[in-house]
């Protein structure tokens, strides 16, 4: 499978790459998707636009880890990442998740595992243009724990150096 | 030892997108001691890098531990926790 992590500046369409997805195979059974989407407020103030940033060549790198590691843990039959980069506008979609598998039970999981791996593990840096001025955004500990109920330790949000709560 | 180092977000903005680096470790080459010998540059490398600051290592695209080891010629990145998605 080529072609299943897409980092791009353009937006993408769902019905287009659930169609894609699918394709001519009879053995699908269920497609799970997430789409993220740009937010316009945050509980404390107003966002106006959001830039993101990414690691060329880690991203894609990590991302199809996350690929090979939910295909171990499921029953994939196909998945594909798009993340946009640049500059977004709330409403904007961000990311989109998809994943096809036999039964919704494996979709459904691979699709919510994978959005946990991704949000903690792929390198992406989103920065908020607010009307107190640009801030980049804070990594949340609630994602380290969205990741551990999957088993899998993370320290992404811990304070202090990169060996810290690991 | 030949490092390519990256800085990204954040420590991009405050360091530079990083350099093709010729440095000689004083003793085991990890993350670590690189973090360090970088935080003795200047005055924003030493705040940027700061031992309390929430920084993020790969080690040639993947995430790794500060205590890794570094191998000549590799690829280093530092760079705040991600905040995809």
């Amino acid at each position: 499978m080529t072609g299943r992590v897409r980092i791009q500046e353009a937006d993408f369409d769902v019905g287009t790459e659930l169609a894609a997805l699918q394709g001519a195979r009879t053995d699908v059974g269920a497609m799970a998707s997430f789409v993220g989407c740009v937010r316009g407020n945050t509980p404390a103030e107003a966002v106006s636009a959001l830039a993101l940033e990414h690691y060329p060549g880690m991203t894609e790198r990590a991302i199809e880890a996350m690929l090979v590691e939910a295909e171990a843990r499921f029953g994939v039959l196909a998945a594909l990442v798009i993340h946009r980069v640049g500059r977004l506008l709330p409403g904007d979609r961000i990311v989109l998740v998809a994943v096809a598998a036999s039964h919704r039970r494996d979709a459904f999981q691979a699709c919510e595992f994978l959005m946990d791996y991704l949000k903690t593990h792929a390198p992406f840096w989103k920065k908020e243009t607010t009307p107190q001025g640009e801030r980049w955004v804070d990594a949340r500990v609630a994602d380290d724990a969205a990741l551990a109920r999957w088993g899998l330790a993370s320290g992404n949000a811990a304070p202090g150096g990169a060996d810290d709560g690991r | 030892m030949r490092l390519a180092l990256k800085y990204f977000a954040s420590l991009r903005e405050a360091l530079g997108p990083g350099e093709a680096l010729d440095w000689t470790p004083d003793g085991e080459p990890s993350a670590a001691a690189l973090r360090a010998w970088l935080r003795t540059r200047s005055d924003a490398h030493a705040l940027a890098l700061a031992p309390g600051r929430a920084v993020r290592v790969a080690i040639d695209q993947v995430l790794a531990d500060e205590s890794a080891p570094l191998r000549d010629g590799a690829e280093v990145a530092f760079f705040p926790p991600v905040t995809g998605g």
